[in-house]
């Protein structure tokens, strides 16, 4: 059987190759006697080692990143209903569910607020770390779309590395929920919600930061798909998005506890603070040290080529 | 000049700290002034820095402090020792109480006259508001009024007197000539807080129980209009209008709204409430800053000073300022 490709992640070590480019064989043999001649390590840098003979240049990199942020700005264009839709959400929460526990705060004042603050203002920051949240979790969602479209495999073509494709997949998913953040927040003005102005400059690294954040950690889970709603749900309510750490503290220690530990606090706190103007050093951390650790975690976990190779088997 | 100077204190902030005294002296464009606030529980007068809103000073006074107002010159400050049963007068130059005034029992409020001299106090306990010659340091008389006379105001043009008394629900109009009191109208059920508009024109008296505020006009002595409080998740009981200011523009009026923890602000032209603020719990009496940029409030239960943006009619921040806040005065 002869089976053609550009995905050069589909081959296996003992398969016999031949490199076909421009209409001259550029090698043929078995894969690792391929890599072997050429001195690679992987079929692919071979593939690409004989077909252009150089490595991708920094400039490439630079385009492939503008190229995947131009389709996913495309992609935002002619969804526009999905991107306004995300939006409903925190705003139902902004305008009915805070309308009803108005009174509830206004006991103590925390940072870093200096004054009493109504409902509304406290679950702002908690509002636009929740459209980061399934914002992350739709454009994960979008990856499974992508890949049974076959855009995937369009990327998968390109010379460069995969860690450095989901890298810029996060980048331009985590932008376009920032710019429905920055709508959001452009609305929650009109309700009395007004940070300094120096706040909305500050929260888009914050925001930047905890977008890719909370789209790896949605990448890990995705691993193990079916768990998605039992672990976003809990890491939404258990946080300091709807209410104030303290306030859990009054009712459980225990949940408290989980609550402090719980990464989805930390982004919130770091929206919070930085809208505000200020910085929180613990939640800064804490978000930098998680977002490494996903990614990383996501970037070993990521094989674009899952479900090709079955197939290619089952053929 | 003053841009130049405001410029300068800023980059010398932190640096030279002489230099910055210097500018600060040269400088008359420079809004500094002082903030006391009288803490019923702590029997203190705690001094607040008018631009940082830092704590600068406690000074001990006498038994429960509660009303304070400042004397004409500035240099001193009048405060109703409530426990105490008289008034202490504290030298603002060197924080120390120099002499005592007789007041009658239990004095809670005062005004001072136009003219600087004397002072007028209600007594809850005896029913009387006694007027005190603050240069012979006496009693000059005991004016009868209704049962626990409470709220104080004085017109400017040196004509009326005004108290309200708590539980015989009116306001009292003394006049100042003969220190008689000529007239009284009925409003709604415990007024705490009366207080001429700048124009003298008007009268607004807050009744704490009926939850309004009435406007009374001073020439016929009518009631021009009652206005009513509304809050979203506010019960109406909780509504409790006291403390009333004027803005000197005749603009705005600020009224607190004690355990409803707002501030109501209306717009005096209109008798309109514009906007509810949020502030500190039982949120009592206010005072502005002497460019009335800014309105300070004394929340009595959650021992805070809140400041108000006038501009955008924001809270800007809240500190603690000692138990039980009271009164308040700014001082230029």
């Amino acid at each position: 059987m002869l089976w053609a490709t550009h995905l050069v992640d589909e081959v296996e070590p003992d398969d016999r190759l031949v490199i076909l480019h421009d209409g001259k064989v550029m090698a043929q043999g078995s894969a690792a006697q391929i890599m072997e001649e050429s001195g690679t390590e992987s079929v692919k840098q071979a593939f690409n080692r004989l077909t252009k003979g150089e490595e991708a240049t920094l400039l490439q990199y630079l385009r492939c990143l503008m190229g995947i942020l131009a389709r996913e700005a495309l992609r935002f264009l002619h969804q526009r209903e999905r991107f306004f839709g995300t939006l409903v959400r925190p705003l139902v929460w902004l305008f009915i569910f805070a309308a009803g526990f108005r009174s509830v705060l206004g006991v103590s004042i925390i940072p870093p607020y200096e004054t009493y603050i109504l409902y509304e203002e406290y679950i702002v920051p908690g509002l636009a770390a929740m459209i980061l949240l399934f914002s992350g979790m739709q454009s994960s969602l979008s990856m499974v779309y992508d890949r049974e479209m076959g855009s995937m495999r369009m990327l998968m073509v390109s010379p460069f590395p995969r860690w450095y494709l989901l890298f810029c997949k996060l980048i331009a998913g985590s932008l376009v929920s920032i710019a429905q953040v920055y709508l959001f927040l452009f609305i929650a003005w009109f309700w009395e919600v007004e940070p300094p102005m120096v706040g909305y400059l500050l929260v888009f690294p914050a925001l930047l930061l905890s977008g890719l954040l909370l789209s790896s950690a949605i990448k890990q889970l995705e691993n193990f798909a079916g768990v998605m709603n039992f672990v976003i749900f809990p890491m939404f309510f258990a946080s300091s998005a709807l209410y104030p750490l303290w306030r859990i503290k009054d009712s459980s220690v225990l949940l408290y506890d989980i609550c402090r530990f719980n990464p989805f606090t930390h982004a919130v706190e770091l929206i919070r603070f930085s809208l505000y103007g200020e910085i929180n050093w613990i939640a800064l951390f804490a978000v930098v040290g998680c977002l490494l650790l996903f990614m990383a975690g996501a970037l070993y976990g990521y094989d674009p080529a899952r479900g090709l190779m079955t197939r290619k088997q089952g053929g | 000049m003053r841009l130049f100077d405001s410029t300068c204190y800023r980059l010398s902030h932190g640096s030279a700290i002489g230099l910055l005294t210097a500018f600060l002296l040269a400088s008359p464009g420079l809004q500094a002034y002082t903030i006391y606030v009288s803490s019923e529980k702590d029997n203190t007068i705690t001094l607040v820095d008018g631009e940082t809103y830092k704590i600068l000073q406690k000074v001990e006074v006498g038994e429960r402090p509660r009303g304070i107002a400042l004397s004409k010159d500035g240099k001193v400050l009048y405060v109703c020792t409530s426990d105490a049963d008289h008034i202490e007068v504290l030298d603002l130059e060197t924080l120390k109480v120099t002499h005592v005034l007789p007041s009658g029992p239990d004095p809670e409020l005062l005004v001072l006259g136009p003219e600087g001299r004397f002072i007028y106090v209600a007594n809850e306990d005896d029913n009387m508001v006694t007027v005190v010659d603050t240069e012979k340091r006496e009693m000059v008389k005991e004016i009868q009024v209704g049962v626990e006379p409470e709220g104080m105001a004085i017109s400017t043009d040196g004509k009326w007197l005004v108290n309200t008394s708590e539980t015989t629900n009116m306001a009292h109009f003394i006049n100042l000539e003969t220190l008689e009191v000529e007239d009284n109208v009925l409003v709604d059920q415990r007024p705490r807080v009366a207080q001429f508009t700048t124009d003298n024109k008007q009268v607004w008296v807050s009744s704490e129980i009926g939850g309004t505020v009435s406007v009374i006009d001073v020439t016929s002595r009518k009631i021009i209009k009652k206005i009513g409080f509304e809050i979203p998740g506010i019960q109406k009981e909780s509504i409790q209008p006291v403390g009333i200011k004027h803005s000197q523009d005749g603009k705005l009026t600020f009224v607190a709204l004690g355990p409803a923890a707002r501030v109501a602000v209306i717009e005096t032209g209109s008798l309109e409430v514009v906007k509810y603020l949020l502030v500190g719990q039982r949120v009592w009496n206010m005072d502005f800053s002497p460019d009335e940029k800014r309105i300070f409030t004394t929340n009595g239960v959650s021992n805070d000073m809140s400041v108000i943006d006038r501009e955008r009619l924001k809270v800007k921040k809240s500190v603690q300022v000692g138990r039980m806040p009271w009164g308040i005065v700014v001082r230029p």
